[in-house]
């Protein structure tokens, strides 16, 4: 993973907005080396920064929302210099897709599916015609609807929640795009549909030479898909490593706590675990380690001081103290080391 | 399992049907299953199978077009007398999916716990009614003050506590949650099903649990039965279940369920369900047949013939 090639590098980048007079701080000083081809996965709580994060690097924040400072690199470009939506026009798209979690609100109701596949190719490539009709009809056909020529011709609505799901993801590689943003892309599916449409995603990865983020709270999900786990709290994100160094050993006490919450972890008859407490108020300075207050194991120095990177390995780092040389041992939860042994068995057995 | 246990609800062979004539479509089809007092019951099929109908036909929101609905040994579904229309009204409480969406926005959170008490005026001063409503809240960690907040002001996990109090403060003895936590963020997930596992215990509660989140109806349910398109297709022990799943429509449903755990995820065979490849019923029709103790499956006799044989592979000695 490390001789590859950077395709977005987000640098330090905070992002603030105005909401009713006061401003939070929804983005604080989040950095991300994307590799070119890799597939990476954000995983985080609701209201942790994942979608703002990311529709930044497409110029797609609220109104109320900017960039305060940072850098997202970008084929020579830093995207948070970006004033126009002009100069977005030529990213947006085109490089850099999005596919949402309701299908619905990224389709028209009014117009035939083909006709709206067929709009993001001609606006994003030199052909028109019949050549694009064409291009329309292999692309539904390569993101799985049979009988494309007919479907060509039917409205959102003749649709099934998954089937539109797949035009969705039709209009996003419609441009080739270099990098594909998936954000919650099964939440709203049932799970044999939510299984087609990660082997959909995985397929087109190849065929088209994409590099995926998918945004998802399902760890489930996040197995069968990720190269690379980036964990977001609080604006920042705390812990990033290979799938399986995010999983099998984890850093941050946040990361614990989120493992923990599997209900693959559940003893019948005992309480689910509960991370106690609530996320920190975005409108205020955070001092320390967000996650401090919410965390049993938490040192003095977490109240504090905001930790670094530590590195676990060349591919794997988290910004807890506990990494600090001079740091105490403590020791994961109970619960991470049953999720251990449950793998090991699981693995060799 | 132990023979002594009480059923509480039992569902007959029900029909559920919307449109009429042309028009006419089958939603539920010849269902049967029964729940015992005090356990969890689960419901899991894909979204349109007919699990929030069954739901409804139970608490008597949608008409029955054939079979049975016997709680308590009293046959609800149909024509029944007020007094009985009455007392499953309290017997019986659901629970939505969609706490915004389920409590009225204008009321007061007074009113909206109070409301069932309202309807059946089972109580005899407004100090008892009160007193009821009060005790609701705490049991569902809210504050009594809450009561002359409106909706709005709560976040998706409280609001659903406000929608389970207004459940329990009829003091129902069957609790039907249609979907409680599909709209609540993860992170407050376990806090509501360790709530309802809580007033379980306390209360002896029984529940009948509709979810699409399998590893939760894993964790949650006693018995659970699988539909697909209206039809249960196989009910048996959660865990005897989800080690053993028979009929190819539960295998497809489980091998979908993803394993958070890359390397067992990466290596898992996806099973897909096909139903026009997969059952031959022209000539030989399905049954409703008890496979082993208290696992049912939808089959005929040459598929019987081959679960039998699958459940042999794995040790377990079936019916006939
Ligand atoms: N338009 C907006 N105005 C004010 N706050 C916003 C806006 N959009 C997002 N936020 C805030 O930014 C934070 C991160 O949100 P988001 O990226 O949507 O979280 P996630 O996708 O991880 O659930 C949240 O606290 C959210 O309330
Ligand atoms: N009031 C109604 N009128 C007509 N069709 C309905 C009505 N309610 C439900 N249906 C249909 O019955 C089927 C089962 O629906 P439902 O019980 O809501 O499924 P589930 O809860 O499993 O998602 C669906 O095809 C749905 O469209
Ligand atoms: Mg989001
Ligand atoms: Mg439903």
């Amino acid at each position: 993973m490390e001789d590859k090639k950077v395709i977005l590098s987000v640098k330090d980048l905070v992002i603030k907005f105005r909401l009713r007079g006061d401003i939070l701080t929804a983005i604080r000083e989040a950095s991300l080396d994307l590799y070119e081809g890799e597939s990476l996965a954000i995983v985080g709580e609701s209201g942790s920064g994942k979608s703002v994060f990311t529709k930044s690097f497409m110029g797609l924040l609220d109104a109320n929302g900017w960039i305060d400072s940072g850098s997202i690199m970008f084929e020579g470009e830093d995207l948070a210099k970006f004033k126009t939506e002009k100069e977005w026009l030529k990213i947006r798209g085109k490089k850099i897709a999005m596919v949402f979690q309701d299908p619905m609100t990224s389709l028209n109701p009014l117009k035939t599916v083909g006709k709206q596949v067929q709009e993001a190719i001609e606006l994003h490539q030199d052909i028109k015609g019949d050549e694009a009709k064409d291009l329309t009809i292999q692309i539904l056909q390569d993101v799985g609807i049979h009988d494309p020529e007919r479907r060509y011709n039917q409205y959102p609505h003749e649709f099934s929640g998954g089937m539109r799901q797949r035009v969705v993801i039709a209009i996003a590689v419609a441009c080739n795009p270099r990098i594909l943003i998936c954000d919650e892309p099964t939440t709203a599916l049932d799970v044999t549909i939510q299984a087609q449409i990660l082997e959909l995603l995985k397929g087109l990865k190849d065929k088209y030479n994409l590099t995926t983020i998918y945004i998802t709270h399902d760890l489930g999900v996040v197995a069968n898909v990720a190269d690379r786990i980036a964990v977001m709290y609080a604006g920042d994100i705390i812990e990033i490593g290979k799938c399986e160094e995010v999983f099998y050993n984890p850093q941050h006490p946040y990361t614990w706590a989120l493992l923990s919450s599997l209900p693959q972890l559940g003893v019948k008859g005992q309480d689910l675990f509960t991370i106690k407490g609530t996320p920190p108020n975005l409108f205020y300075e955070i001092k320390g380690d967000a996650f401090a207050p919410r965390n049993p194991r938490a040192l003095k120095i977490d109240f504090v001081k905001r930790p670094p990177y530590f590195q676990v390995s060349p591919t794997h780092k988290a910004k807890t103290w506990l990494l600090d040389p001079r740091a105490p041992k403590v020791e994961p939860p109970e619960s991470i080391r049953i999720l251990r042994q449950q793998w090991e068995v699981g693995n060799n057995g | 399992m132990d023979k002594k246990k009480e059923v509480l609800l039992e569902v007959k062979n029900l029909r559920v049907e919307f449109g009429k004539r042309k028009k006419r479509f089958v939603a539920v089809d010849d269902v049967s299953f029964h729940i015992y007092r005090g356990e969890t019951f689960g419901l899991v099929g894909e979204s349109g199978s007919g699990k929030t109908t069954i739901g409804r036909a139970i608490i008597r929101l949608n008409e029955t077009a054939g079979g049975e609905i016997i709680f308590d040994g009293k046959k609800i579904n149909g024509k029944i007398d007020k007094e009985l229309d009455k007392e499953i009204t309290r017997r019986i409480q659901m629970i939505f999916q969609d706490p915004m969406a389920s409590l009225n926005e204008r009321a007061k959170v007074e009113y909206i716990v109070s409301e069932g008490l309202y309807n059946l005026k089972n109580y005899k001063t407004d100090e008892e009614r009160k007193d009821k409503v009060e005790k609701a809240m705490l049991d569902v960690g809210l504050l009594p003050e809450f009561l002359s907040r409106f909706p709005h002001e709560f976040s998706g996990g409280q609001r659903q506590r406000i929608g389970v109090a207004r459940s329990i403060v009829m003091e129902p003895e069957l609790i039907i949650a249609d979907e409680p936590i599909s709209a609540l963020d993860v992170s407050i997930r376990a806090q509501v099903l360790n709530l309802m596992a809580d007033l379980q215990r306390k209360k002896g509660l029984t529940y009948l649990f509709i979810a699409h989140d399998l590893s939760v109806v894993r964790f949650i349910t006693d018995r659970v039965a699988v539909i697909y398109k209206g039809k249960i297709v196989e009910l048996a022990e959660t865990e005897r279940l989800y080690r053993n799943p028979l009929h190819p429509y539960t295998r497809s449903l489980f091998s979908a369920i993803p394993i958070p755990d890359p390397r067992k995820e990466r290596a898992k065979k996806l099973e897909v369900y096909d139903p026009s490849c997969h059952h031959d019923y022209d000539k030989d029709p399905p049954k409703w047949v008890e496979i082993e103790p208290e696992h049912f499956i939808l089959a005929n006799e040459r598929e019987l013939e081959e679960y039998r044989k699958m459940l042999a592979k794995n040790g377990v000695q079936a019916i006939g």
